[in-house]
């Protein structure tokens, strides 16, 4: 713990746990039909993504804070994602009375 | 599983990450919208652990309180105000299914592959990422001396964000 020395943990596991994290949320945006369940599994992957820039921050080759800056600041833009897209959806749904993906094929051809 | 050495953190990390990857199935395999929400809470906690444990306390803190407390609660609200009795279908055996899970388990295996075949920098035991002051003050030194001008770009985003929801989330006149 604290913010010294190395850590016991390697990040070949780190790593592979992000990997995995990934992987569910691509498949959970990719097959899901709930708009609201699409915007948490890319919620899932930003967390993926977190986890590696906080595992570098500690494990990389010259341990620094700007790993910990960067996934402070993809957290931000993720609030700010999450509160843009869920607007949307109240307002697509409000208009089409759904929430389902395969309904909002307005701009299908 | 074998080559790991069974220390305290390492311990933690094994329950922390299995916490994590059980939610997160949980999360898209359950078939009622609002117990989908909930596990991604834990999803949400258990990353936060991860930060922690890797002695990033006040990404943890940030963690807990923006997602774990903001974002989920948020969708909640966003589930509630749509269409709160919504379902999954039954998981079907489609052809975008199929493609959707063989495609993951290829990136998946991709990556592991990756993973394995590389050696990964251990940190360097005598080097102190906080320099030597409490990790929320280092944080907030690196935020305020380098990175002032993204920090305050991203305040103007979460500002226009906010406004932007709310204009786009309220009611109009003429969709009546």
């Amino acid at each position: 713990m604290g913010g010294a020395g190395s850590v016991a943990i390697p990040a070949q596991s780190l790593l592979a746990l992000a990997a995995i994290l990934f992987c569910v949320g691509l498949y959970g945006a990719l097959t899901k039909r709930n708009l609201i369940i699409v915007l948490v599994s890319i919620e899932l992957m930003l967390n993926a993504v977190n986890i590696n820039l906080v595992a570098f921050s500690r494990l990389g080759v010259a341990p620094n804070l700007n790993g910990q800056v960067f996934a402070l600041f993809t957290i931000t833009v993720a609030a700010a994602e999450i509160a843009v897209g869920l607007a949307l959806l109240l307002a697509v749904f409000r208009l089409r009375k759904t929430s389902e993906v395969k309904d909002l094929d307005l701009h299908k051809w | 599983m074998l080559g790991l050495a069974w220390t305290p953190p390492m311990i933690a990390f094994l329950v922390i990450s299995l916490l994590i990857l059980v939610c997160a199935i949980m999360a898209i395999s359950f078939r009622k919208v609002i117990y989908m929400a909930l596990a991604i809470g834990g999803v949400f906690l258990g990353c936060a652990a991860v930060y922690i444990l890797l002695g990033a306390e006040f990404v943890g803190a940030a963690q807990i309180l923006i997602y774990a407390g903001a974002i989920t609660i948020l969708i909640m609200f966003a589930i509630m105000l749509t269409n709160h009795e919504a379902e999954e279908p039954p998981a079907a055996w489609s052809v975008r299914n199929i493609a959707a899970a063989v495609g993951c388990v290829l990136l998946g295996v991709t990556l592991y592959a990756v993973i394995r075949s590389q050696s990964w920098p251990h940190g360097a035991a005598g080097a102190d990422v906080n320099q030597g002051q409490s990790n929320p003050v280092a944080v907030g030194l690196a935020l305020f001396q380098h990175y002032t001008v993204p920090f305050e770009l991203v305040s103007l985003l979460l500002i226009v964000a906010l406004v932007g929801a709310v204009i786009l989330a309220q009611e109009r006149k003429e969709d009546e």
